[in-house]
């Protein structure tokens, strides 16, 4: 009875088993890349918002401060974001005719809130607490990436949990003083490696890395 | 009259049956201490054993599909591919509301707490709910509140549940069509033109017991107005015998206030004063204060006690005795001869009661001024009035029994106040019947047909939370606003008012019992608030009333409004006539079987039907889920041949209704006990068809207890489903007991029974040493009650679904904490005792090690805990938990769908998903708030900062958590106390929760042996 299968068809098994080894860990490997694109994370990607908000214009060119608007901060897990109240302090008097703002208005009139897009969204099941995060000397920029200069905001972290804890596991890489926390273009004087760990020591910043910090 | 509930009857194919009399001669035979916690355990029968040896039961494991190998293989294979794409979807985009114009109070992320009341029985009870940016979900004690002290019921933390209910009713309805609070007001107005020219003859207006101040000044004005209309009040659970006790020995209605803290000899008389009547939270916490060996205190109150159904209080006696309902009266009599009261009868007391009664007496003279007599709100007026006398005679007026003038409106005979509207709705006296709150058409006692009779009032109108019963007969159904929805007024036991405050404004347009009667004294469109806010204007002088208003809503009660204390003067030899009659009666019934009535302890009269929180709570006793049952003694069961769950036909007065039985270790024998409040038939989707409504059998002749009950076998079976062998972990001494006297001889006792491994027997010598904070439980068993108060508050904070009862049957249900309850001793009348059992934060956790995804793992302080996010439902753990803790989603229980339902989660804890497994993690939520508070304001927690839900809501303080690496932390005096104890701790899992060991102070006279 004839061969069923020629000679080369060994080499040909051999090198698919061989294969199959690399096409696995591509796989792997691909899938590691788009989990952690921005397409997934949404990462660097602008909003689409009701109203067009400017933070360069806000924070670079008329200098307010983080707090006018994100009240909460110090003290609350949430930020805040601001009531539309807080947008008609000024823009009843300023630009208070523009057709960009006239969401703003239409909501301070109808008492209803602006539907904002949420920029930093978190999932469900993680509980991450703003007030405890400046009180150690985390800057908003860290997170938050260069806000003064986003025209339109994105989201300039991807939020993985290998992000969270590349800080959770060395916070001495990146905390900062305190005073400077809301500071936008604050760069440390001195070799930060040695400036974070003596604010470690100082602010008492554990590496809190176990799972019900943030899971619960 | 045939009962509709519905029976899922199953012929005899499996047996139940087992030899009674054979586990009473095997329990006779038993030496030294054994605890069992069911019929079938004792018995060892085949379903106990399936119940011990699979963690989720038999029903649990689905039968195998009937599908090929390669086939499910390739499924699986299918599915795992799947799932891993399921991690590559995109979060979905948010939406984020702020406010228009924020309000002040608020910051966004920290709830705020506003104090308000909640009523059971119309009585007050102060509370503090918890809200979200104006969305209240959880409910705790007010710490300041005399009938609170911080501590709730099961009732108020349920209330959140009922405020949320989908179900609730939703707009007027008039003649059973949607209508219009507009289009009723214009009707009532045209209606009142005629009623005023009548002088309101012909309209009657039926509320339940009223405390408010400002509903009883609204009440006086309009019958002021139209002096022929009349008020009626009725409480399907009501307290008339203890009124007309008081009336009977004092000649006028006086509300009795009882001191614990000054008692050291109790006596009950069928009271479940801990559980069951006003004022009971604060009665409980000066209860076991009293009975707590810890920080140098060295004696205990004693507590004597005389019940016909066996209740929480009973299992906390020291000396029980149990007697059907007819038979206290003649005990209450004897007792009072011996202490000088009336004539001593022959009341054919044998040899033992006789001397039961003696050393009673002895006790109680023996501590005059300090002793205390309390009678059951379900005996007879005159035992309530012999009782009075007896407290007299004692010396305990004044000290431990204070009275004052009653703290309600009206205090009325609800019962004849219902017979005489009743009476007169028949003979056509009734023209307009304004139905304020209750269920009557449900409740009322059978006799008095109110249904029908309700039918010949020309112009009927009802406002209730739910369209039900009574709403389907009205002409007008108002939806009425949740406590937590409206201003209202009320008064607790004591009399200190509490102004209620809305936490969210009505979510379905519901009005308050104030409204609608504003809209009959021609004062349409006033609001609940206004109405309170000029009651209490009028009440107190002008200049400074701003402040008042604020400090009393602030506060939760208003300053001194605390009754004073009354002096009392008996009237002289009332009782000797009545009761007399009351024992000829007994004596000539013992043959007959006698019905009891009770409410329900987890659903009460009926009103919480629809409650799935209150459904699913084991019944504290039965540890029956769902349903309600009739309760009997084992001998009778013997005697009839019956098992669990076998149908009966009760035949009482003519009437006739078909239940499952329960066989009840200490019930008195020929009786039966039947909690009414199930058998709804318009509650909802919850509460409707489920379980059997014994107010068929209820009359107004005998609303509590009666003889001339007949009992026949149906052969039929009713499957229930009951969680008293759930979660068993066989019996290795997990509970301890000694007596005061055993404690003071060998304070190590409840320690020896138990091993302790030396703490260097493991591999990993500082595998779980904490530097920082150590969190560990402390669990007082001498001080729980078994309330299930912290199993509902579990629930509540935790965001723990409700599964249902074929779910509970097959024990998938969901609490993170559970009660266990024990009986020790013989079957007719054992001791009983109650274990809260939850996830013991293991050191050396058998959970852990077996987590294939490491879902389950420690944490620096000690937590042993749950990452819902990592868990893939492998339900090793659970399998590995030797104290069977851990609670796995089999299905989507928690309700993702339903817009009300959203609102009942609490924010700070994630909502789990089907495939997860969870369980107890000591409220993590919790410590992690004190943690940040702490740090933001550079401290460390403090002791009791971190409280968890468990601890916040125990009336009885039963519970304490802290750092146990605090050495003056309150849990760490705790743990170092000899009472300590761990379970299971031979398997060396060094349990963070610990329990202390129940200690029972019986009278040595007593003691037989």
């Amino acid at each position: 009875m004839a061969q069923i299968f020629h000679p080369s068809t060994n080499t040909l098994s051999k090198i698919s088993i061989f294969g199959a080894v690399f096409l696995i860990g591509g796989l792997l490997w691909v899938f590691g890349v788009i989990e952690r694109s921005s397409y997934v994370t949404q990462a660097k990607v602008v909003r689409e918002q009701p109203v067009p908000f400017s933070h360069r214009h806000h924070v670079s060119q008329l200098g307010i401060d983080c707090r006018y608007c994100h009240t909460s901060v110090e003290e609350s897990g949430f930020a805040g974001i601001p009531a539309t109240k807080t947008c008609m302090t000024c823009h009843s008097q300023i630009h208070s005719s523009s057709p960009m703002l006239e969401p703003v208005r239409e909501s301070f009139r109808n008492n209803k809130s602006i539907a904002w897009v949420r920029v930093n969204d978190l999932p469900d099941f993680v509980y991450f607490n703003h007030a405890i995060h400046v009180k150690k000397g985390m800057s908003c920029v860290t997170c938050h990436g260069p806000v003064d200069e986003m025209a339109l905001t994105w989201r300039e972290n991807a939020l993985t949990m290998e992000w969270c804890l590349s800080c959770h596991r060395a916070p001495e890489r990146f905390v900062r003083p305190r005073e400077f926390v809301f500071s936008t273009d604050w760069k440390p004087a001195e070799d930060q490696a040695v400036l974070g760990a003596k604010l470690v020591r100082e602010y008492k910043i554990q590496k809190l890395t176990n799972c019900s910090i943030c899971h619960r | 009259m045939e009962n509709e509930f519905c029976m899922q009857t199953i012929k005899n194919e499996k047996s139940n049956h087992f030899d009674l009399s054979a586990l009473r001669a095997g329990l006779g035979k038993q030496r030294g201490q054994q605890y069992w916690r069911s019929l079938e355990e004792l018995a060892n029968t085949e379903e106990f054993q399936q119940y011990l040896q699979n963690e989720f039961t038999p029903h649990a494991v689905e039968k195998a599909l009937p599908l090929p190998r390669r086939d499910f293989l390739k499924l699986m294979g299918a599915s795992l591919a799947l799932a891993g794409l399921n991690a590559c979807t995109r979060q979905p985009e948010e939406k984020i509301f702020p406010y228009v114009k924020p309000p002040e109070e608020i910051v966004p992320g920290k709830p705020l707490y506003f104090a308000t009341a909640l009523l059971q029985g119309g009585y007050a009870s102060g509370v503090l709910v918890e809200s979200h940016e104006g969305r209240p979900t959880k409910v705790e004690g007010n710490p300041e509140h005399p009938a609170s002290l911080g501590a709730t019921d099961i009732f108020a933390q349920a209330a959140i549940l009922t405020l949320y209910d989908p179900e609730r009713s939703e707009v007027v309805i008039n003649l059973g069509e949607i209508s219009t609070w507009e289009a009723f007001i214009t009707a009532i107005s045209t209606e009142l033109e005629g009623v005023r020219a009548k002088k309101g003859e012909g309209l009657r207006i039926l509320t339940e017991t009223v405390t408010s101040p400002t509903l009883a000044s609204q009440m006086r004005a309009l019958l002021a107005g139209l002096p022929a209309a009349q008020w009626h009040q009725y409480e399907p659970a009501g307290r008339d015998q203890v009124r007309d006790g008081s009336r009977l020995a004092f000649g006028e209605y006086l509300e009795t206030q009882y001191r614990f803290d000054r008692a050291e000899v109790i006596v009950s008389l069928d009271s479940n004063f801990l559980i069951d009547m006003p004022g009971s939270l604060r009665y409980a916490r000066e209860f076991s204060a009293k009975r707590r060996i810890q920080d140098g205190q060295k004696t205990m109150n004693r507590l004597y006690l005389v019940e016909s159904t066996p209740t929480l209080t009973g299992t906390m006696a020291d000396h029980r005795l149990s007697m059907r309902p007819s038979e206290i009266a003649s005990f209450a009599h004897t007792l009072a001869a011996v202490l000088g009261i009336g004539e001593e009868q022959n009341t054919g007391h044998n040899a033992r009661m006789a001397k039961w009664i003696a050393a009673l007496a002895r006790d109680l003279q023996q501590h005059r001024g300090r002793s205390l007599i309390i009678a059951g709100e379900q005996q007879p007026a005159h035992v309530h009035a012999l009782v009075h006398a007896m407290n007299q005679a004692l010396g305990n007026v004044g000290t431990t029994v204070i009275y004052t003038d009653p703290v309600e409106a009206r205090p009325v005979n609800q019962i004849e106040s219902l017979r005489a509207l009743a009476n007169d709705m028949e003979a056509g006296r009734v023209d307009i019947l304004l139905i304020l709150g209750g269920n009557p058409v449900f409740t009322a006692p059978s006799d008095l047909n109110f249904a029908d009779k309700l039918s010949r009032v020309r112009l009927r109108i009802h406002l209730s939370l739910y369209h039900d019963e009574t709403s389907y007969l009205c002409h007008w159904h108002i939806p009425e606003a949740h406590a937590l929805e409206t201003w209202s007024d009320a008064r607790a036991y004591d009399g200190t008012v509490t102004i209620m405050q809305p936490l969210i404004a009505p979510l379905y347009g519901g009005k308050s019992i104030h409204e609608v009667l504003a809209v009959f004294a021609g004062q349409p469109n006033r609001s609940s608030h206004d109405l309170v806010r000029d009651y209490w204007k009028a009440q107190r002088p002008a200049a400074d009333f701003e402040k008042f208003w604020q400090t009393s809503l602030h506060d939760g009660l208003v300053n001194g409004t605390a009754l004073p204390a009354k002096s009392v003067k008996l009237k002289p030899n009332q009782f000797t006539a009545s009761y007399q009659q009351a024992v000829t009666k007994s004596e000539s019934s013992a043959s007959n079987i006698e019905i009891i009535f009770r409410p329900d302890p987890t659903i009460g009269d009926g009103r919480f039907a629809n409650n799935g929180w209150l459904q699913e709570l084991p019944k504290p006793l039965t540890k029956i889920t769902w349903d309600n049952v009739a309760m009997i003694s084992p001998a009778m069961a013997e005697r009839m041949e019956l098992a669990n769950e076998d149908v009966v036909e009760l035949k009482y007065q003519g009437r006739t209704v078909n239940a499952p039985i329960w066989i009840t270790p200490g019930h008195p024998d020929h009786a039966v006990t039947v909690n009414f409040g199930y058998g709804r038939t318009r509650a909802g989707k919850i509460g409707t068809a489920v379980g059997v409504n014994f107010y068929a059998l209820r009359t107004s002749s005998a609303p509590w207890f009666g003889t001339g009950l007949e009992i026949r076998k149906t052969g039929k079976r009713h499957a229930l489903a009951a969680t008293q062998m759930h979660h068993n972990m066989e019996n290795r001494h997990l509970v301890r007991v000694g007596t005061l006297a055993e404690y003071s001889a060998h304070p190590n006792f409840a320690q020896e029974l138990g091993h302790e491994p030396p703490p260097d027997l493991t591999l990993y010598p500082d595998e779980h040493k904490n530097e920082g904070y150590a969190w560990g439980m402390v669990i007082d068993l001498n001080a729980c009650m078994g309330c299930n108060a912290c199993t509902i508050a579990c629930q509540a904070e935790n965001n723990i679904p409700i599964v249902g009862k074929t779910e509970v049957a097959r024990g998938r249900e969901m609490h993170w904490i559970r009660i266990d309850r024990y009986y020790q001793g013989n079957l007719d009348d054992p001791d009983t005792y109650h274990q809260p059992v939850t996830c013991m934060h293991c050191e050396h956790a058998p959970c852990e090690v077996v987590c294939p995804v490491a879902a389950t793992v420690h944490s620096p302080e000690g937590l042993n805990e749950m990452v819902y996010n990592r868990c893939v439902g492998t339900r090793y753990c659970s399998n590995n938990c030797p104290y069977k803790v851990r609670r796995f989603n089999f299905l989507q229980y928690s309700d993702y769908q339903t817009p009300n339902m959203k609102l009942v989660y609490n924010p700070d804890v994630t909502v789990r998903k089907r495939g997860i497994m969870e369980k107890c993690t000591f409220c993590v939520q919790r410590i992690n708030h004190a943690r940040i508070t702490a740090k933001l304001e550079d401290r460390d927690i403090r002791d009791g900062e971190v409280v968890t839900a468990c601890q916040q809501v125990c009336p009885a303080q039963a519970i304490t958590f802290g750092n146990l690496n605090d050495p003056n932390s309150r849990v760490a005096k705790l743990k170092a106390e000899p009472l300590n104890y761990g379970l299971l701790t031979d398997l060396n899992t060094r349990p963070r929760t610990s329990y202390l060991a129940k200690l029972r102070n019986p009278n040595p006279e007593l003691e037989e042996n």
